[in-house]
């Protein structure tokens, strides 16, 4: 492991037990043995559709959501803990070093709170500032930050429009003074002229606060515009890994390739050249044998429907789990 | 091409606890037969308002402006929209001439009727036709969307499909009753990105089968280039740009669209910065006066913008833009006054 | 409120930044005060609830036996007059009374009023003793017993010289149904609020224990909750009454009803509240403040239990008239409080008879106020409702 390594995943696995009766132990996997790095300082992208367990994997991180198996490491300087078996006293201490912003803007906030006592919320339940006064200053602190209108701290959610509540949200996840941010799905739900703006914030708030980010998104031209590296999930699994230039340049799974040609293009002339998946992902409880994918793959073959291919990483960084990519990458080329 | 919805000057706002408040502010345009036309907006923009009041579907509620016309071209009728009340008459807009499909397919299928029956159901109503024929007409549409195995699917009730499925089965009964005109709002807008793929390219299909015009109405600029044939831009209930979408999406002439077009995250510059349009969308309860777009444009040419209502300027027969800096010239607006 | 103004007339900034600071509490009254119904309904509970509460100081006489009107037996209502053919006075005055039974009535006791002779009304005129804010229990052991009164006075508001007045008129033993009206609606009100306020405890614990832990203590809590639904109330109600020995005084009868309705009344409460809590639980709010580390404590306390107090305050107000009606019909068939009681059901079982829907009509008047009484809790509680939820349409 190296030593600016901030999050570590190995083989994380999380599993709900949704057996309808005392007998039936059916296992969902959500999330299927993934590995990652995360580099401090890095925007980490996770990129995927609905069912993919991005979300999951991301609320995994922050101990939201139980790991049935593997490992991961979180390493800040001298603390290092093991996900899997946080507790008590440290469990406490994580959570203020790791926060996650919502997507939706209007269920994260308490429609019932002022602004301030929102954003003072996490200051207030870990006890990291002994008088009001000391609160409140660190709220106006973190909330200039965030470009809110300090005057209208007293005010409550309904004040205002989406991309004002996201600043909010995203004040309240940074008032502890985190270094892991999980941002999950943090702007698909505001208008395009706003979300600019909130990734610019987030981008911006990246640089002053050292901060480390795992952002999750289903917008594949959001992710590469902000994220250095690039992890893309199927059914539960890691099918591809790479930093974003790269991967954006030649990406080497079929299912990366297909979600690229599948975003509509800006170009009216340009109908109808997209590479079309056919179907759509299965269901977690009913997974496909062999590669997640060959359903769906236009490259499928015998061997891809009963053996499970593992992330191969070839050493240029640049992991794929595909057990024809080499061949396909070779046929592009000549083609 | 002969024109198939006309709307003029269409005022609406709501009654709410806080006032009235102006959701649609004099808009016009006018749709072709066999004409796809995006309406975009963001949250806020009166898209689907204006959407709905073509089939009365806004609640009680609702102000129209005694200006607002709307007139539907139907084999040979002049129908005004606004003027229907009773329910036999609204049939022609619901449901009749002109079908309406949603961002979430469960809103519009009744959850313990099977899919069949609603569509069967929806086909006598309309068009009289006995029931083996109604069932015979949903199969084969069915089968046309893309379901497979169609008369089993017939049978089976919404919440046993898929979200891509759903959304196949909701487009088949609006295009069931043969419509000339079909609402798509924001059809994709739930889907993933590899679905939304699939829709489109069905739709598109459709498009060219049946000739019904198709008002998509999208907040995705994207989606808008791959489907439209023109495009009115909405922002605060009115429409600040019309025109075809080459046109727009390649020489967007209000700095709104602009704005929009410059946020977009694009592929072939993963340096360039992202530029947000400044500011926030204002809330309802403040309207902006003058131009309401000029709280947040970039290119505000001063007092003017604050003050007057910019007029509609036709740039090119087809393309016209509500803005002062397409004007004649500042200066004779001043000097008009 | 000043942010009702329309909002294209341009709003000023302290109005809108009044709203925008605007807490739930505000917002709630906002609306409710813009609902007229509801509001002339609110006015019609109040001037109701404080008729109830000072009843002993506005009726002129005691409405037990004790203050029976001997000469004036099923009196029909008098209407204090300003004037009439003898002409005209300051002071408001009614007629002297003469009661006969003879041959030529029927051997009825016949009220014929003397045009000649007027009694004039007094105000805050001294009477029979009564104690407000009263409260006496007789309960079953020693040791419960309270007896607690913070005024004693015999003043009372009106009554006339040299006479009585009866303004609803009188009942077969003379009673005056003013006085006792007065007196029911206070009975049934503090049946409803000792009602609702047993079962508004014992649905907070176990609603709320069910939808915070959910799980198998959920499962269990709804099978009992279900269990007790299915109980179906008039045998139950037939059987309690059995129980209840003739011994008892009517205090206690009082009491123990008020305990029955609201141990029958919990499990609708307490469903809702379960089914709020626990849609409320997986709001990503609640999330957020779990994932800063609060407890359960602080999670119930600062998001969970504001978020639901309108939702409770309404569910009392909407099951209210329910109690009270409960108490009624109990009352009515005979099972709950009787007749010399006054409860709004005691004095409606009154009117069942024959003879007095025939002669003797005034009887009625305490229905009226029984059904003003139910409407206005229903409109106050749709009003509320309709008002608890500012945020409901935020979001569109």
């Amino acid at each position: 492991m190296s030593s600016e390594t901030l999050i570590s995943a190995k083989d994380l696995t999380v599993g709900y037990n949704v057996g309808k009766g005392f007998f039936d132990r059916t296992v969902l996997k959500a999330v299927n043995e993934v590995s990652v790095e995360i580099k401090r300082g890095s925007f980490f992208g996770l990129v995927g559709e609905s069912g993919s367990g991005k979300t999951t994997f991301g609320r995994a991180l922050l101990k939201a959501a139980p790991i049935t198996g593997g490992a991961a490491t979180f390493t800040d300087g001298q603390v290092s803990y093991n996900l899997a078996t946080l507790a008590g006293d440290e469990l406490k201490d994580y959570r203020k070093r790791a926060q996650l912003i919502f997507q939706d803007p209007y269920a994260a906030l308490s429609p019932r709170m002022t602004v301030r006592d929102i954003i003072a919320e996490p200051l207030e339940v870990m006890k990291l500032t002994k008088t009001r006064e000391e609160t409140d200053a660190r709220v106006r602190e973190i909330a200039a930050k965030c470009r809110l209108n300090l005057e209208h701290l007293r005010r409550f959610p309904h004040a205002f429009s989406g991309g004002q509540r996201q600043r909010i949200s995203i004040a309240r996840a940074l008032v502890s003074g985190p270094k892991f941010i999980v941002a999950d799905e943090s702007v698909a739900a505001l208008d395009v002229s706003i979300q600019a703006d909130v990734l610019n914030l987030l981008k911006q708030l990246q640089k002053d606060l050292g901060l480390t980010f795992l952002f999750i998104s289903h917008d594949l031209s959001v992710v590469a515009h902000t994220c250095d590296h690039v992890a893309v999930m199927y059914l539960g699994r890691l099918v591809e890994s790479a930093p974003t230039r790269q991967l954006f340049a030649a990406p080497r799974h079929p299912y990366t390739k297909a979600l690229f040609s599948a975003i509509p293009s800006l170009d009216p002339d340009d109908r109808g050249s997209a590479q079309k998946l056919v179907g759509e992902i299965p269901s977690p409880l009913n997974q496909p044998s062999g590669c997640k994918f060959h359903t769906r793959c236009p490259n499928a073959i015998d061997k891809c429907r009963t053996i499970e291919p593992t992330l191969e990483n070839p050493g240029d960084g640049h992991a794929v789990s595909c057990h024809r990519w080499r061949e396909l990458l070779g046929a592009e080329t000549t083609a | 091409m002969t024109s198939l919805i006309d709307v003029e000057n269409l005022t609406l706002s709501f009654r709410t606890d806080e006032g009235l408040v102006t959701a649609v502010d004099d808009v016009s345009f006018s749709l072709g037969k066999g004409e796809v036309m995006g309406l975009v907006g963001e949250s806020g923009s009166g898209k689907s308002v204006t959407a709905k009041a073509l089939m009365q579907l806004n609640p009680g509620n609702a102000v129209y402006d005694p200006r607002s016309k709307i007139t539907l071209h139907d084999e040979g009728r002049e129908v005004d929209v606004l003027s229907l009340r009773k329910s036999a008459e609204l049939k022609i807009v619901r449901g009749g001439a002109i079908s309406m499909i949603f961002q979430e397919p469960m809103a519009s299928f009744a959850p313990a009727i099977t899919i069949g029956n609603q569509m069967v159901e929806q086909l006598q109503i309309h068009t009289g036709m006995t029931k083996a024929k109604a069932k015979e007409i949903s199969i084969e549409m069915l089968d046309r969307v893309g379901i497979s195995d169609p008369s089993k699917r017939f049978d089976q009730y919404v919440f046993e499909l898929s979200g891509g499925m759903r959304q196949r089965a909701m487009i088949a009964m609006a295009l069931s009753t043969n419509p000339k005109l079909l609402i798509a709002d924001e059809p994709t807008t739930a889907l993933d990105v590899t679905i939304q793929a699939q829709v489109i390219d069905l739709m598109k299909d459709l498009v060219n089968e049946f000739h019904m015009g198709i008002i998509f109405i999208t907040h995705d600029l994207g989606v808008i280039a791959q489907t439209a044939d023109k495009v009115c831009v909405m922002y605060l209930g009115r429409i600040v740009e019309e025109g075809p979408v080459r046109e727009v999406i390649r020489n967007p002439k209000h700095p709104y669209t602009r704005g929009l077009i410059a946020a977009l995250p694009r592929f072939d510059d993963l340096d360039a910065p992202l530029t947000p349009v400044p500011g926030d969308i204002p809330s309802p309860l403040e309207r902006p006066t003058g131009c309401v777009f000029h709280t947040r444009c970039r290119e505000i040419i001063g007092d003017v913008c604050k003050r007057d209502l910019p007029e509609n300027r036709w740039v090119d027969p087809s393309h016209r833009v509500a803005c002062h800096l397409h004007a004649k010239t500042p200066a004779q607006t001043e000097a008009v006054r | 409120m000043l942010w009702r103004r329309k909002a294209t007339a341009g709003v000023d900034q302290a109005a809108k930044e009044a709203y925008f600071t605007a807490s739930q509490g505000q917002l709630i009254w906002s609306r409710f005060s813009s609902n007229r119904t509801a509001m002339i309904a609110a006015w019609a509970l109040v001037l109701m609830i404080f008729m109830g509460l000072f009843a002993p100081f506005l009726s002129p006489y005691d409405p037990t036996i004790a203050g029976r009107d001997e000469q004036y037996e099923n009196g029909p209502p008098q209407i204090p007059k300003f004037w009439d053919e003898n002409g005209f006075s300051w002071r408001p005055f009614i007629y002297a009374t003469e009661r006969e039974r003879s041959m030529a009535t029927n051997f009825r006791w016949v009220i014929t009023e003397n045009r000649d002779e007027r009694l004039y009304m007094q105000f805050f005129t001294r009477d029979w003793d009564y104690k407000l804010f009263h409260l006496d229990y007789d309960l079953p052991g020693k040791a419960f017993d309270v007896d607690f009164a913070l005024i004693s006075s015999d003043i009372h508001l009106f009554g006339v010289q040299g006479g009585q007045i009866h303004l609803f008129g009188t009942d077969a033993s003379g009673k005056d149904i003013f006085s006792r009206t007065l007196h029911a609606i206070w009975t049934s009100l503090a049946v409803g609020t000792l009602g609702v306020f047993i079962s508004f405890v014992l649905a907070l614990i176990i609603g709320g224990v069910a939808g915070y832990f959910g799980g198998w203590i959920d499962s269990v809590l709804q099978m009992i909750t279900d269990a007790i639904r299915t109980v179906p109330s008039i045998p139950l109600f037939m059987a309690l009454a059995a129980f209840m020995p003739d011994t008892w005084s009517s205090e206690t009868r009082f009491f123990f009803i008020s305990i029955i309705l609201g141990l029958i009344g919990w499990p609708t409460l307490a469903r809702r509240i379960r089914t709020h809590l626990l849609t409320e639980r997986t709001q990503e709010y609640v999330l957020a403040a779990e994932l800063s580390g609060a407890k359960p404590g602080h999670i119930i306390r600062r998001h969970l239990l504001p978020s639901f107090t309108s939702y409770i305050i309404v569910d009392l107000m909407i099951s209210f008239p329910y109690m009270v009606r409960s108490e009624t019909a109990l009352s009515f068939i005979g099972l709950g409080l009787k007749d010399p009681v006054n409860s709004l059901g005691a004095l409606m079982q009154n009117v069942s008879k024959a003879d007095v829907l025939l002669n003797y009509q005034w009887y009625f008047i305490p229905v009226i106020f029984f059904i003003a009484l139910v409407l206005a809790f229903v409109f106050v509680g749709d009003g509320l409702r309709d008002a608890a939820d500012p945020y409901s349409d935020t979001k569109k």
